[in-house]
């Protein structure tokens, strides 16, 4: 599957304190990618920089295989995105806002195109309305055809169900998978909500504080089965390498003088087993908390459970 | 002896009365003749262009036109809708200093314009409520024409009148009329006006407020003279 | 750049300034046709002593439309940077700019087509007040030859400027002011850059340009020498410099001449000037600037 997004050691300091601190994930074609993480957490910033509106202190973004700094035309011209809530001009219409963002994202605009548009997202008949008249979910419903009108590969969804009720979201929901699944886009969802991402997303990463905790297959990562674990060896460098080839590689990341590693608590004997056949000798595999107890004392705040010690 | 010496005496005393006599009435029949010049002369349209060179006033020349009617009637008109005419210009006729009033002439002298040498009169009004107090012209005796006028009125102060002629000359009527006013300095009252400062001008020294002069010089092109004049035209 | 007049032209804030203008415009003509000889008195103070002056004829449709000017466009600069001072920070107020900005179009040329939206509404709003000032007012009070009454230095001069050698000044001077008013444009546009609310670069943007306008006026040689040169405010007047007219050895106007083209050329670099550091620094600001909005 070919990549379409990959982040390598992103970071965005500001004076004061650091938004996004050595970031790297990857997205492949197709994916719809969870970033999850509470509030203030970065994806937001992570998102913004994806975008060119914020600018990296360090690292690369490349979207579509180019450079995104070097390429930001090209790139942008395939990339739909819905930041936050979705701000409209209030004192245009639907089809006007639709025709306006329509046109700079360099397409050739007509009327049926725009109707479309507005039919897929339920919202023809208000197409002359002004957008100051319309409720939330109708904003979101338009600020989606805003991103999708121009039919882009990937489309990056920040916190889209914010502000949604129920019916709302669920709407949201069916629409990503629609879109991932009959209309072959790459979605990119952040959210701060561990259920939303669970039922959309096929891979996801968990950021916080600006550091990605852990990066994986949703199924795999949110296993019951699977938990997080500290693994202490001889050469962390050397046993990180060979867990990065291995089926345990996508949930295996470096925290602090340890390896983090999403692990089905059943297989611990044959990673044991796999590291010391290659020489790594194993000082201590401490299982910590599942992931999901983890995000959501992450989110609830509670005396913060901090899976490993830095 | 006696006899001899007091008819000298008598002799001498004649011959200085008459000598007294004689210019006085000689500078009398200089005016008169060039009154009975200005005499022939009922009402006249004059066309002629203004230009007015006065401090404070950067305006271009103006055709205008000159009506005048016996014995005083004189309207200035410019062909512009936008004119400033001086105020004064009603005494601008030579008409208006000779004709109609009585007055008492007093011979000055004589006194050099150019290459002529001409007879200064000093003109008295008799009469107490005239607006001139004096009048001084100097006429040409050659020619009976006057070729400047000095005239001190109550309401419009003093102006001068300086005049050549031409063509019309035996009508008494100037090609060449220049006309010397008193004006007050001009003060465009403070904030009316934000004005841009191209820095080309330097403040002077302040000044006190002197009376400046003010000239207006009119070319005649044209007499149409004893054609009638509606009095409508003087309102 | 049709997208963003057709975005200017939606907004009812737009026509506000058209109504203004119009506003005032009808207020002086009312005031003039009704009593324009007091003002004209005014004007004329003692020279009514010594000269005799037709006031209908005076009070036409040029000397009118130069009459307005003189106010208006010292009022006009709040109605522009209404526009300008919107342009940026309108957008992020509105939460639109952070849209605007994902989309396939360089930051640059987001701000070039911002400006150049400003400039044609400062242009429309110029010939708005051509046709309200100057037509409608030689519809009204005719035409005739023009009047300016002017200080220069320490005296002040009455000037008279011939009927046919006025039009081609007043375009001149619009198209003088068209460039004056781009400085507050740009101004604006750069004070715009900075703010997530419209109301902080538009006062800031009038407050900016109301103190260089008094600075411009004080009369300290410091000041005069080292500061006034370099503040635009002492340009915005400029227009005024097409009605002077060059005079001769004998203080005829010369028809078709200017007293001081130099002075008004260099004032026009100035401006340019202006221009050119304003949106030089709003470019960079604005293509580094984070969007958090």
């Amino acid at each position: 599957m070919n990549l379409i997004l990959e982040v390598n050691h992103l970071s965005k300091k500001y004076r004061d304190f650091t938004a996004v601190n050595d970031l790297s994930f990857s997205v492949h074609e197709g994916d719809v990618y969870g970033f999850l993480g509470q509030n203030g957490a970065g994806k937001s910033t992570t998102i913004r920089m994806l975008l060119t509106l914020i600018s990296p202190t360090s690292g690369e973004i490349r979207i579509f295989g180019k450079n995104l700094a070097s390429h930001r035309h090209d790139i942008l011209a395939q990339t739909g995105a819905v930041i936050e809530r979705p701000d409209l001009y209030k004192y245009l219409s639907a089809y006007d806002n639709l025709s306006v963002f329509a046109k700079m994202s360099g397409i050739k605009v007509t009327r049926k195109l725009i109707m479309d548009q507005l039919e897929l997202v339920g919202l023809a008949d208000r197409s002359k309305d002004k957008v100051k008249t319309f409720s939330q979910g109708m904003k979101q419903r338009l600020g989606i055809a805003v991103a999708l009108v121009h039919n882009p590969k990937l489309i990056i969804l920040d916190e889209p169900t914010n502000g949604l009720d129920p019916q709302g979201i669920a709407d949201m929901r069916n629409l990503i998978l629609k879109l991932s699944r009959q209309m072959g886009k790459t979605v990119l969802v952040s959210s701060h909500l561990l259920s939303e991402i669970e039922v959309i997303a096929t891979r996801m990463l968990i950021i916080h504080k600006g550091k990605k905790i852990v990066e994986g297959f949703v199924q795999e990562m949110l296993d019951p089965a699977k938990t997080l674990v500290q693994l202490d060896t001889t050469d962390n460098g050397l046993a990180l390498e060979y867990l990065q080839t291995t089926k345990w590689g996508t949930g295996a990341s470096a925290a602090g003088k340890s390896i983090r590693l999403n692990i089905n608590k059943n297989e611990i004997p044959q990673l044991v087993s796999q590291l010391t056949e290659r020489g790594t000798g194993i000082i201590s595999v401490q299982p910590r908390h599942s992931l999901e107890a983890y995000f959501l004392s992450l989110t609830n705040n509670e005396s913060h459970v901090e899976p490993f010690a830095n | 002896m006696k006899t001899y010496m007091m008819r000298k005496l008598l002799l001498v005393m004649v011959g200085a009365l008459i000598a007294v006599q004689l210019p006085a009435q000689e500078i009398e029949s200089i005016l008169q003749k060039a009154r009975q010049k200005i005499e022939k002369v009922n009402d006249y349209e004059a066309s002629g262009k203004m230009k007015t060179n006065v401090a404070f006033l950067k305006i271009p020349v103006a055709n205008v036109k000159v009506y005048f009617k016996k014995p005083n009637k004189l309207k200035l008109k410019s062909e512009k809708g936008v004119s400033f005419v001086p105020k004064g210009a009603v005494n601008i006729s030579i008409g208006n200093i000779l004709s109609g009033e009585a007055f008492t002439v007093i011979d000055a002298g004589t006194e050099k314009l150019g290459k002529d040498i001409l007879r200064v009169a000093k003109l008295l009004p008799t009469d107490d409520n005239s607006d001139v107090v004096l009048s001084t012209v100097y006429i040409d005796p050659v020619n009976n024409v006057i070729r400047k006028a000095r005239t001190t009125t109550r309401e419009n102060g003093t102006y001068e009148l300086e005049m050549t002629y031409g063509k019309y000359a035996e009508f008494g009527l100037p090609d060449k009329l220049v006309f010397s006013f008193n004006t007050k300095d001009y003060k465009l009252p403070k904030g009316i006006t934000f004005d841009f400062d191209d820095g080309a001008s330097t403040p002077k020294p302040k000044q006190d407020a002197k009376p400046k002069k003010g000239r207006a010089e009119i070319s005649f092109t044209k007499y149409e003279i004893n054609k009638g004049i509606s009095d409508e035209v003087f309102k | 750049m049709q997208i963003e007049l057709f975005k200017i032209s939606k907004r009812p804030r737009t026509y506000i300034a058209f109504a203004a203008i119009s506003a005032i415009v009808l207020i002086f003509q009312f005031a003039f046709k009704a009593d324009g000889q007091s003002y004209m008195n005014l004007l004329l103070q003692n020279v009514q002593d010594n000269f005799d002056l037709n006031r209908t004829n005076a009070i036409n449709g040029y000397f009118m439309c130069y009459i307005i000017l003189n106010t208006l466009l010292v009022q006009v600069p709040i109605l522009v940077a209404l526009i300008a001072g919107d342009a940026i920070s309108g957008e992020a107020n509105m939460g639109t700019l952070r849209l605007l900005l994902s989309k396939p179009v360089s930051r640059s040329q987001v701000l070039m087509v911002k400006f150049m939206a400003s400039f044609i509404f400062t242009v429309l709003l110029l010939v708005w007040m051509a046709v309200m000032a100057l037509f409608l007012s030689m519809m009204i009070f005719g035409t005739d030859d023009m009047l300016i009454f002017r200080v220069k230095g320490d005296e002040s001069q009455i000037l008279q400027i011939t009927q046919d050698d006025v039009m081609w000044r007043y375009f001149a001077a619009f198209g003088y002011a068209a460039v004056a008013l781009t400085v507050i444009a740009a101004l604006a546009l750069l004070l715009s850059i900075f703010a997530e609310n419209s109301i902080g670069p538009i006062v800031a943007t009038v407050c900016i340009v109301i103190i260089c306008t008094i600075v411009s006026n004080i009369n300290v040689p410091v000041i005069d020498r080292n500061v006034k040169p370099w503040l635009f405010t002492s340009y915005l007047v400029g227009w005024k410099g097409f009605f002077y007219i060059g005079t001769n050895e004998e203080g005829l106007p010369i028809k078709g001449s200017l007293e001081n083209w130099p002075a008004i050329r260099n004032s026009l670099y100035i401006l340019f000037l202006h221009i050119a550091v304003l949106m030089g620094i709003a470019m960079l600001v604005f293509r580094k600037k984070d969007i958090l909005s």
